[in-house]
Parts: C-alpha cells; structure tokens; sequence
C-alpha cells in the first residue's frame, strides 16, 4: 500500500467519522448538538492530522482546527472571552510563530517516515472502531448530571475584576505575568550576543583576509 | 471553482456567519453583553413550525451572503478609489474610461476579467494547502465583519468583547497567508510569508497596546457603547466628545495604532510580504485569476476594517455634530437616524482608507530590519508610555470632575 492510499483512506475515514458524528449530534440534541459535535470532530480530526501528516508544516497547520475547535467549545460553553483569546494567542500568536519556525524545512512530504505502520494502524482501528461504536451506540445512556454552574460572564468589566480581585484570580493571574517575564528576559539572554563574540568574529575574518 | 466557494462558506461559518445572531436588532441594555451563538440558539430552541435546521442554514446563509456583498462592495470602492488617488498623486487621471464617468466600472471589469482567469497550481506545490489559504484568509476578515456594527442598531451580534473579537479573528488571516507562502514552494513566496509572519507578531503588541488608551477613557470594549460614550463633551451632547479630544494622549496613542495598523495590513510603507520590486509579488506570487483576488479583497477589506476601528476609539464612531443634532430633535430610533450613523461610520472608515493610500504613494518601502527595530524598540515602549499617560491623565479627570 502506497503512501497516497494511505493518506486517502485515513482522510475518508476522517471525513465519514465526522460526518458521522455530526448527523448523530443532530438527532440527539438539535443545532446545539450538530455544533458540539462539529466542534468536537474539529478538535480531535485536527489532532490525529496533526499526528499522522508526514510534513511537519503541514501537521502545524492541522493544529489550526484543533484550537478553532477548542474555541468553538469554549464559545458554546457561553464564554466569548475565553474562546477569542483562544484564537487570538494560538492561532495568532503561538501558531505563527511555530510555523515561522518550522517553515523553514523543505517541502518534502516523505520526510518522516512511518516506521511502526502496523502498530499504528491497529492502534487508530481500535480508536476508530470504539469511536463509531460510542456514536452509533444503541438504547439511551444516562449521563451523569454535573451540578449548575454560575452563570459565565462575558462583560469586560466583570472579566477585568475577577483578574484583581483578591478572592479570585490575582495570584494565577500576577504568577504568569512573572511566568512570562522570566521567560522574556531569559530568551534575551540566551539570544544576545557578548562583546566575546564579536571579538572572535572579527579575528577570524582578519585571520581569512 | 464551485468547490473553492464551497470551502469559502464552510470556513467563514465556522468563524464568521456561525457568529451571526440574525434575530433583527436585539434591544438589550447597553453593555448587557450575551453570547451571539448561545444565545442564536435559545432563539433556535422552542420547537416551531419550521425545522431548526432550516432556520439555522437560512440565517448562517443568509449572513455569508451579507458578509460577501459586503467584503465584495469594500474592495471593488477601494480598488477604484487607489488607483484614482495614486493617479492624481502622480499627475495623472488613473482609468478614465471603463462605464463612462471617472472610469468607475473599471473593477467590475477587472472582476469579470479574474473570474475568466485560468486558475493554475504550479506543479510542485502543496495542492491541499495552495487551495484552503485563500479560504482560511477570508474566513478571517468575514469573521471581524461579522462583529462590526454598522449603526446603532444594525448589528450581527451585539458583543461586550467587540473589539477583542475583532483582533482576534482578524489575526487569523495571517496564517492564511503564510500558508499561501509555504504551499507555492517558491522561494518568493516562502520570503514573503517569512516576512508576514514575524511582522505580524511584531506588531500586534503594539496594536494592542495602544488601542488601550482610548479603551480606558471610554471604559468599554463594546464598539457600540464606545460610539455611545463619545456623544457628550464634558456633559454637553453635541457628538464631539471624541477620545482624541478629551484626554491628548490618546492623539500619541492613535498615531501609535496607526502605524501599528498599516503594519497589520501589510500596507506600504510596510508592504514587505509582497514588496514587488524585491519579491515578485511575496507570498501571492504564485497564485492566480479569481484565487489571486481573494487575498486582495482580505486586504482591502483589512484596511476598512482597521480605519472602522480607529474611527471608533479615536474619532467618535456614528457620533458626529449632526447625529447630535438629530437626537435633539427628536428623530433618534428613526430608520434615518440609522442610516446617518451608518453613514457617518463609512464615511470616517473611508477617510481611514484615504489616508493609508496617501501614505503609500508617499512614504518609501522600509527594509526588514528596520520594521523589526521601530516595532519592538521603539512603537511596544512608547505605547506602553501612553498608557501610562493616558491612566494618570483619566484618575486625575476623575478627581476633578468627580
């Protein structure tokens, strides 16, 4: 079996669970579930393209619908700031600069190879198969009843009080706001250059010259 | 090309029209918030005459379709009006004869002309992605659309977080674009996106930043709440109480956003992903016909979308002395009163436009390095200097005024 047929197979299959779990989201809960799912489907789909592309560029691009999917969950959940800072620090942040890493390697899709196709594939029929089987699961399952949760807010100023307030998030909020300046200045250490290094390079032109 | 639209609604649903709450003007109290797709929803919930699934396909239809009109009238004006306005800028008329008057069906021609393009893909590209980044780049700016008021009660979703939406779906496009870059597997195009993407991230700390200044002043993130916020100049309803007239600072903090934003739509002097003279034409090099189009309606629309933005946090929004001459006069709630504010909106987004084509044809392409220099050294530090300035300067109006 040829890569190409490989990759068509695991993307019908990709595409029919789906389409799968959409149709069965639709029946059970309506637009709500038709959403959910497709969400859901976006999410994982976005997952296993990410593991199973043989590109790295291209795995990093499928991790695209991952985080739109978490964060059309998050917006179902009833938290518009959650799912557009969501967006706003994965796809437009940490995404691109993942890929402006990772884009500069050749276009060459045979570069990773997949050594343990066998395990591989019994491991994804399995996940598959108890997939489809929950999806098209016969007789109504009782879920467990989780108690009521606040009400999410998605005002601003709510939002923006929660963060100082002292009974809620100032200390999570204040440890990555030092999390993130540590990383900072850390990165800046690494990346300067010291009057060492200039020196050398300048010896060692003169040496060529 | 059907199978292109195809992914192009199934991308802008996925982030855009999904966004629509097409349940007419939804009269909440102002700053209630809510969330547009929770509460599409409820509103789909009790059990109708009609299926909710052909409510929920109409409505998201039905908004794709307003967005596009909407993406397609922005770029056929602007792409008018930049040749009209680089013509005259150089002596020049610019197309004078296409529909009779001014030249002015010169796009549509050009749109009938793309259309008719072969569509080509370059052997060694990456098809998959060479055919979804057209896509994904206007699904992002159909996204931020679909969160633009375009009057006081002309909305798709009434958001508290509007302009947080707005940035952060508008971000998207840049993966978009880099994917465009990186599937042609041509080295200009790989420069390009290189370039669009270290750009980008460069600059949207200082977007973001200075955006705040006017945010602090006006106390909201609600597009609407903040037009709402400028009508009273220190208590006096006469729609001049613009953030950049009441707290100067946010004059330092606008020209900040300004070039902050021509950086975010690749505009000159910032244009470096598709720099012509050094590149071909960047990350769009290879692409062509209608496809190649698409990233210049994103762009076009981007600028609007940018210039609507600053209109709203820096110059008033719908507010203008003759809004406020109209809400003293009694005709506020009107259709007419809509239809000014709505005018007023696209008159100031394309004041904005104006003002980014007069910059283009004016200012010199900057090189790379300087770009990276003036974002990180010099625009992220003053900013934040602003907004310090811009809180020092609100506590003490508040400890004056009270």
């Amino acid at each position: 079996m040829s890569n190409t047929h490989l990759q068509r197979a695991f993307y019908t299959l990709l595409a029919l669970a789906t389409l799968a779990a959409m149709a069965r989201g639709l029946a059970v809960a309506g637009a709500q579930g038709l959403l959910f799912h497709g969400f859901a489907a976006l999410t994982l789909g976005g997952a296993a393209m990410c593991i199973w592309e043989r590109s790295v560029v291209r795995s990093a691009f499928s991790l695209m619908a991952t985080f739109v999917g978490v964060a059309g969950l998050f917006l179902l959940l009833g938290n518009d700031f959650l799912a557009m800072a969501q967006i706003l620090i994965y796809v437009g942040g940490v995404l691109a600069l993942l890929l402006f890493g990772v884009m500069l390697t050749p276009p060459d899709l045979d570069e990773r190879s997949l050594p343990r196709i066998g395990g591989a594939t019994a491991l994804l029929g399995a996940g598959v198969a108890f997939i489809i089987s929950k999806v098209v699961g016969v007789g109504v399952r009782t879920w467990a009843v989780a108690p009521k949760l606040p009400e999410p807010t998605t005002r601003a100023r709510d939002i923006g009080m929660a963060f100082l307030h002292p009974e809620q998030y100032v200390v999570a909020f204040e440890l990555a706001a030092f999390l993130l300046t540590v990383a900072l200045v850390a990165a800046v250490y690494i990346a300067r250059r010291r009057r060492v290094d200039f020196q050398g390079e300048t010896a060692s032109s003169e040496g060529q010259a | 090309m059907s199978i292109l639209a195809i992914t192009l609604s199934a991308g802008s649903l996925l982030s855009g029209a999904a966004a629509t709450e097409l349940q007419g003007p939804v009269m909440g109290t102002p700053g209630a918030g809510g969330n547009f797709l929770t509460r599409l929803l409820e509103w789909l919930g009790p059990p109708q005459a009609v299926p909710t699934w052909a409510i929920a396909l109409t409505s998201v239809l039905l908004g794709v379709a307003i967005l596009v009109t909407m993406v397609s009238l922005i770029a056929m004006w602007s792409v008018w009006m930049e040749r009209k306005v680089s013509g005259h800028m150089q002596c020049r008329f610019g197309p004078m004869y296409a529909g009779g008057w001014h030249g002015w069906a010169q796009t549509i021609a050009d749109g009938v002309k793309l259309l008719l393009k072969e569509d080509l893909i370059p052997k060694g590209a990456d098809r998959a992605l060479f055919w979804i980044a057209p896509a994904i780049v206007l699904a992002g700016i159909f996204g931020a659309l679909a969160a633009l008021p375009l009057s006081y009660d002309w909305y798709f979703a009434r958001m508290d977080l509007g302009v947080f939406t707005i940035l952060a779906l508008g971000s998207t496009t840049t993966i978009g674009v880099v994917m465009a870059g990186w599937a042609s597997n041509s080295k200009w195009s790989l420069y390009g996106a290189m370039r669009e993407a270290a750009q980008v991230i460069a600059y949207e700390i200082p977007l973001g930043i200075s955006l705040l200044c006017p945010l602090m002043t006006l106390g909201t993130f609600s597009l609407i709440d903040a037009s709402r916020e400028q009508a009273t100049l220190f208590g006096w309803d006469c729609g001049l109480g613009w953030a950049v007239f009441t707290n100067p600072f946010n004059i330092a903090a606008f020209v900040i956003f300004w070039i902050a934003a021509l950086a975010e739509t690749k505009r000159a002097p910032f244009d470096l992903p598709e720099a012509e003279s050094e590149l071909v034409a960047g990350f769009m090099t290879e692409y062509s016909g209608i496809r190649w189009s698409f990233f210049f309606m994103e762009e076009y629309a981007a600028m609007f979308l940018m210039s609507v933005v600053g209109a709203v946090f820096f110059f008033g929004g719908f507010e203008t002395p003759l809004t406020a001459l109209m809400r003293a006069s009694g005709s506020d709630g009107t259709l007419l009163y809509s239809l000014v504010c709505f005018g007023t909106l696209v008159l100031k987004g394309f004041a904005g436009v104006f003002l980014m084509m007069w910059l283009r044809w004016t200012l010199p392409r900057v090189r790379i390095d300087q770009v990276m220099t003036m974002g990180y050294k010099y625009l992220t530090p003053l900013a934040l200097l602003c907004v310090l300035l811009t809180a020092t300067w609100e506590f003490a109006r508040h400890l004056v005024m009270g």
